[in-house]
């Protein structure tokens, strides 16, 4: 940039545009898991130390650092360990707000993840709250957890804070 | 009074005792980063009778920037199981700068054993525009310069200063070629000759398809011990006599590219020319490189270079380094040598490097 008498301005800004693509490489274990969601089904594993049942599981135990080689079909079925109320927009927003994230702890399972919990009035969702998967119509199930739409309350008494407080 | 030999550097002897490493690959797609330690990982304790409850220090070299991921070296402790939890660290670059940091941890005296991993797969991304990432974002990055380019370059600076020949480059990759032919974990290994070499077309002038490394997919670990208790693991300890590394300007331009003024301090400070060396295992991920950084360590022609196949055999980025050292102390433990070096580099064109001094116990 110059002036009118030409002389230069000092550089202050540079922008350097980066774009680097890449190839995910699931693994063995999670390919299992995402294959699993293109079947309708939550696909975990065991440790065989300890066993507890992570869904998706990388292929080890985090904590006995062993082969989680025991394959676990878990249920539609879960509980709401914790859960925060998206009120924020942001770029990328696929999904319209209020709503309501959750981390879902399956029965059986002894790890949570994060889930879209609907089909009840934000004021209403607590932890301990049973809910259950809700797929996708069967032709649009994929390798994704996208498979399931989301999650959603059923009538089931509420979990007791004690019974899930290791895993939040 | 220890049995091992002394040390240059440090105040307290340190031994690499066990070496692991997976066969390097093209593309290993059935693998995550956890399931291609894993296997390694079990083979390193075994190779020292240990388990992870042995371990009082644990450090990896990887870099998200090949995975495309954030904190990968996280993720990548389940390979471990680091319960109950464990003094950990992490170095953005190769394994052989976590073996640094580990040999320097242990010199403090409170801990004796270190466990100390890398990882890199080379297929998940382009290499040629993640390692522009490296360099300088002003004047170098926006350029997106290539890696064999600015490797063809310094080439080119050689052959002008009269220091090789492009038949000298293909000597060094036959060599490589022939010798990775006894490494199970090597990927490109074959007799071929150098007039045969010489009749490929070139990738960037000067240089051809096979002065140029794989790109490899791999994982290797070490197992570093402090004091007499390695001779409780391995008969012949590959002891730690000296470790160095030193680093030059960012920019390019700056540097004299014939030479590696970083390694030759690095070998000073390891006492490389102190005694003679049996083998030395060099970190040249390209051909021209192996001949430049051989000068520069002051090696004598006695010295057996890379009889691994070396990185022109397998190039894992952030574990071809510690591999280095691995295959180096595998020559110890073996008898093969009582006195090896490794080397390791990183950054362009051999910006930073690290030498390290192996000695056996006789």
């Amino acid at each position: 940039m110059t002036t009118s008498e030409g002389a230069r301005e000092p550089v202050t800004m540079l922008s350097t545009p980066i774009r680097l693509d890449y190839f995910f490489s699931a693994g063995l274990s999670q390919s299992r898991n995402l294959k699993g969601y293109a079947e309708g089904q939550f696909i975990g594993q065991r440790c065989p130390v300890c066993e507890k049942v992570y869904i998706p599981s990388r292929g080890s135990c985090p904590v006995d650092g062993v082969p989680t080689v025991e394959e676990v079909v878990l249920p539609n079925t879960g509980t709401v360990t914790t859960y925060c109320v998206v009120n924020v927009p942001f770029a990328g927003q696929s999904i319209e707000i209020p709503y309501i994230c959750a981390q879902i702890l399956l029965d059986g399972a002894d790890i949570a993840f994060m889930g879209l919990l609907q089909e009840t009035p934000i004021d209403e969702v607590r932890m301990g709250m049973r809910v259950e998967a809700v797929w996708v119509d069967p032709e649009d199930l994929g390798p994704t957890l996208g498979s399931v739409k989301y999650f959603r309350p059923i009538d089931e008494p509420d979990v007791n804070y004690d019974d899930f407080e290791e895993y939040l | 009074m220890s049995r091992g030999p002394a040390p240059k550097q440090g105040n307290r002897p340190v031994a690499i005792v066990s070496f692991a490493q997976s066969p390097s690959m093209r593309r290993i797609d059935q693998a995550n980063e956890v399931e291609l330690l894993m296997p390694v990982l079990a083979d390193v304790f075994a190779g020292a009778d240990m388990n992870k409850d042995d371990l009082d220090f644990i450090c990896s070299g990887s870099t998200d920037y090949l995975i495309g991921g954030p904190f990968s070296f996280v993720m990548a402790l389940d390979a471990i199981g680091v319960w109950p939890p464990k003094s950990e660290s992490h170095v953005e670059m190769d394994a052989a700068w976590a073996l640094y940091e580990s040999w320097v941890r242990l010199q403090e005296g409170d801990m004796d054993v270190a466990l100390v991993y890398g990882f890199g797969k080379s297929s998940l991304g382009d290499l040629n525009r993640i390692l522009a990432m490296q360099l300088d974002p002003y004047t170098m990055g926006p350029l997106w310069p290539d890696q064999v380019s600015l490797a063809a370059l310094q080439a080119q600076a050689m052959i002008d200063a009269g220091l090789a020949t492009e038949e000298d480059f293909a000597a060094v990759a036959s060599r490589a070629r022939r010798d990775a032919l006894t490494n199970p974990n090597a990927q490109v290994a074959k007799d071929i000759s150098v007039a045969d070499l010489l009749a490929e077309d070139y990738a960037v002038t000067p240089l051809r398809p096979h002065t140029l490394p794989p790109l490899s997919d791999a994982a290797a670990a070490v197992i570093l011990v402090a004091g007499d208790r390695a001779f409780d693991i391995v008969e012949n300890p590959a002891w730690i006599t000296g470790i160095d590394h030193r680093i030059e300007t960012h920019a390019l331009g700056a540097r004299d590219l014939t030479t590696s003024v970083s390694t030759t301090k690095a070998a000073a400070m390891a006492g490389v020319a102190e005694k003679p060396v049996d083998i030395a295992e060099i970190h040249a991920p390209f051909a021209h490189q192996e001949i430049l950084l051989a000068s520069a360590l002051g090696l004598e022609s006695s010295t057996v270079i890379n009889p691994s196949g070396g990185p022109l055999a397998a190039n894992p980025l952030m574990a071809g380094g510690l591999i280095r050292m691995g295959e180096a102390a595998s020559r110890i433990f073996d008898g093969t040598a009582s006195r090896a070096v490794a080397h390791a580099t990183s950054g362009p064109v051999l910006q930073q490097n690290l030498v390290c001094v192996l000695e056996g116990a006789s």
